[in-house]
């Protein structure tokens, strides 16, 4: 037991005494959230729209006050016809133009019908989508208002509510994204580098030969990363909690506890990464080809599984980090107990089960 | 210092990987305190044979005992009695000369105050109590072997496996590393080296040749020269190795 702990003391001293990967390891987590946070919002906020009113009534300026005042529109230009249209998309900055037809108030009066046409600019199609959603959603608010007194014999109202992120937040998305691709990361890719420098070393030859078993070596490998991934999900999850405001509805010890189990899932990966890579290199090269990308592509985190065609749907349901995602979303934004995600829970279990397996069955031919 | 007590039996020992016998029948034994050189050429199956003497592969048959105890059962007994420095480096770069003395003091199972006893000693004996605090990346190359090397006999073993100890190291160096060497086995602890220098096989008490997996002599280097009528052990290595199968 003494020589074992020694043994993890060791690996503490490798990992501190690495600067560069320390700071990477912990500046990471600050960055990406920062990044995700603030700049790659996906949210709308004062986006700038031309508008081209050729009517100029009570009833286009009511609409365009109305636009302008929701707060996810700024009125960037007005043009006078529509020979401007395509000059104001090529500037670049205006990504939506609404267009108002000739004499709108009084066609609406007499035939009770006037057109509004939305231009966007869907060479980025996400936010045109999104542009031209909110746009048509506060013109029929208006419309509703306006005959609110005036009782149609059918009426069809759809009320919409987002729930559990009624602000259509993309926070909410992105702080279980960056805990599972980080963890991921840290816990796959540095157990794997780190047990496959002490083979490419030939420390690990001296290991095997000292009075150390096999078990305690890799133990003793994996357990400072245990350590250093919870650390830094805990910071990720306060960083999300304090600056963004990311609610956890659920219980806190489910939610660490399942990121415990995690962990240990992308250790075990990480052990049999090592298992088959002789370098240092070729470690590395596996954990980021073959983990992080698809992690970071096909576990739903940036783009939705539901919309894949079927072969990568299928694909994806081997991405371990795919139901972790759903297990932190559940548990933090529906309070979701263990009785909804046990499937997943169980999923995750037996890919730690899997994996741990393959290894020891990779280290024992290795040893005989 | 030898004595006529055998620390390491090896009778009939064979390995086969599927169809490839690396090990053919292998018949030796090592006396206590006893500098055994194993020579061959790369690929006649030195390295699988010290590997199994180690405890790190299972041997395919034979019957085989280190420091008294069975390499089939009882290789947890063998490791805590063994020590072991392989052709790569051993120490740990980026720990300093005292943690990893104290590290490999450590997983032997030393108490604290003896690791702190012998480093003392050991800092004396190599003239490194300068460098104590410095990590091992900072140290010259030929210290840095002739401090693995105490550190492999460091827990004080029966045995010590030295597989091509001083590869890139330069003659002067390995002069002072094969005196280390004989102190080691004037304190009883018996010597277990393969080398591609033929010049460090003379310092060898015996030395045997494998060639395709086979030992195909055994004997003292005098004894060796005089059978093979060859000047040196150089000319006894060439006449047996060149007609090898499987030496690269």
């Amino acid at each position: 037991m003494k020589a074992f702990i020694g043994f993890i003391i060791k690996e503490f001293r490798h990992i501190f005494r690495d600067y560069r990967t320390m700071v990477i390891l912990f500046g990471m987590p600050f960055v990406q959230i920062l990044i995700f946070g603030f700049a790659i919002t996906t949210d709308i906020k004062d986006a700038n729209i031309a508008i081209l009113d050729q009517s100029h009534d009570q009833e286009t300026r009511q609409i365009i006050q109305k636009l302008v005042s929701s707060g996810y529109f700024k009125l960037a230009s007005s043009i006078k016809n529509e020979n401007e249209i395509p000059e104001v998309f090529k500037q670049g900055n205006i990504k939506l133009v609404v267009i108002f037809e000739k004499n709108f108030a009084s066609n609406l009066e007499k035939d009770h019908k006037a057109n509004i046409q939305l231009l966007a600019d869907a060479s980025d199609p996400n936010t045109a989508k999104l542009l031209t959603s909110y746009a048509s959603n506060i013109i029929s608010d208006y419309q509703r208002e306006m005959y609110r007194e005036l009782r149609l014999p059918y009426q069809l109202n759809p009320e919409v509510k987002m729930l559990y992120n009624e602000e259509m937040k993309s926070v909410y998305m992105f702080v279980p994204g960056i805990i599972t691709i980080l963890l991921m990361l840290i816990s796959a890719m540095m157990t794997s580098i780190s047990i496959a420098r002490e083979k490419e070393l030939g420390t690990m030859e001296i290991l095997l030969a000292s009075p150390l078993k096999p078990l305690q070596i890799i133990i003793g490998k994996v357990i400072p990363y245990v350590f250093i991934s919870f650390m830094i999900a805990i910071i990720i999850l306060t960083l999300g909690v304090t600056v963004f405001g990311m609610p956890i509805i659920g219980s806190l010890a489910l939610l660490l506890t399942e990121s415990l189990l995690f962990i240990i899932m992308a250790l075990s990966l990480g052990i049999f990464i090592s298992t088959v890579s002789k370098t240092q290199q070729v470690a590395m090269m596996i954990s980021m080809f073959a983990l992080m990308l698809p992690t970071i592509l096909l576990s739903g985190f940036i783009f939705p599984i539901e919309n894949m065609p079927l072969p990568l749907q299928l694909f994806s349901n081997l991405m371990p980090p795919r139901w972790f995602i759903i297990i932190i979303k559940d548990i933090m934004l529906k309070g979701s107990g263990i009785e909804y995600i046990w499937k997943e829970t169980l999923i995750l279990v037996g890919f730690a089960v899997l994996f741990i397996f393959l290894s020891l069955k990779k280290f024992k031919i290795r040893l005989a | 210092m030898q004595s006529n007590e055998n620390v390491i039996v090896v009778k009939n020992l064979v390995k086969k990987f599927g169809s490839f016998i690396a090990n053919d029948h292998l018949n030796f034994e090592v006396k206590k305190g006893e500098i055994f050189g194993f020579l061959g050429a790369n690929g006649a199956g030195k390295t699988t044979a010290i590997r199994i003497l180690c405890g790190l592969s299972k041997p395919t048959s034979g019957e085989i005992h280190v420091a008294g105890y069975d390499a089939y059962t009882q290789t947890e007994f063998i490791k805590r009695n063994i020590g072991y420095m392989s052709q790569k480096f051993s120490l740990y770069e980026d720990l300093t000369v005292k943690e990893n003395i104290a590290f490999y003091g450590g997983i032997y199972g030393l108490p604290k105050k003896q690791i702190e006893e012998r480093m003392q000693l050991l800092f004396d004996r190599i003239e490194l109590h300068h460098a104590k605090n410095k990590l091992i990346r900072d140290i010259p190359l030929g210290w840095r072997q002739k401090l693995a090397f105490m550190v492999s006999i460091f827990h004080n073993p029966a045995i010590v496996f030295l597989d091509e100890p001083t590869g890139g190291v330069d003659p002067i160096t390995r002069r002072q590393f094969w005196d280390l060497i004989y102190e080691a086995s004037h304190k009883g602890i018996t010597i277990f080296v393969t080398t591609h220098y033929m010049d460090e096989a003379e310092y060898c008490n015996r030395v045997s040749i494998m060639v395709d997996g086979k030992i195909m002599a055994l004997d003292t280097p005098a004894g060796l020269k005089q059978q093979f009528e060859a000047q040196s052990m150089n000319d006894v290595f060439l006449k047996l190795a060149r007609n090898a199968k499987n030496s690269e």
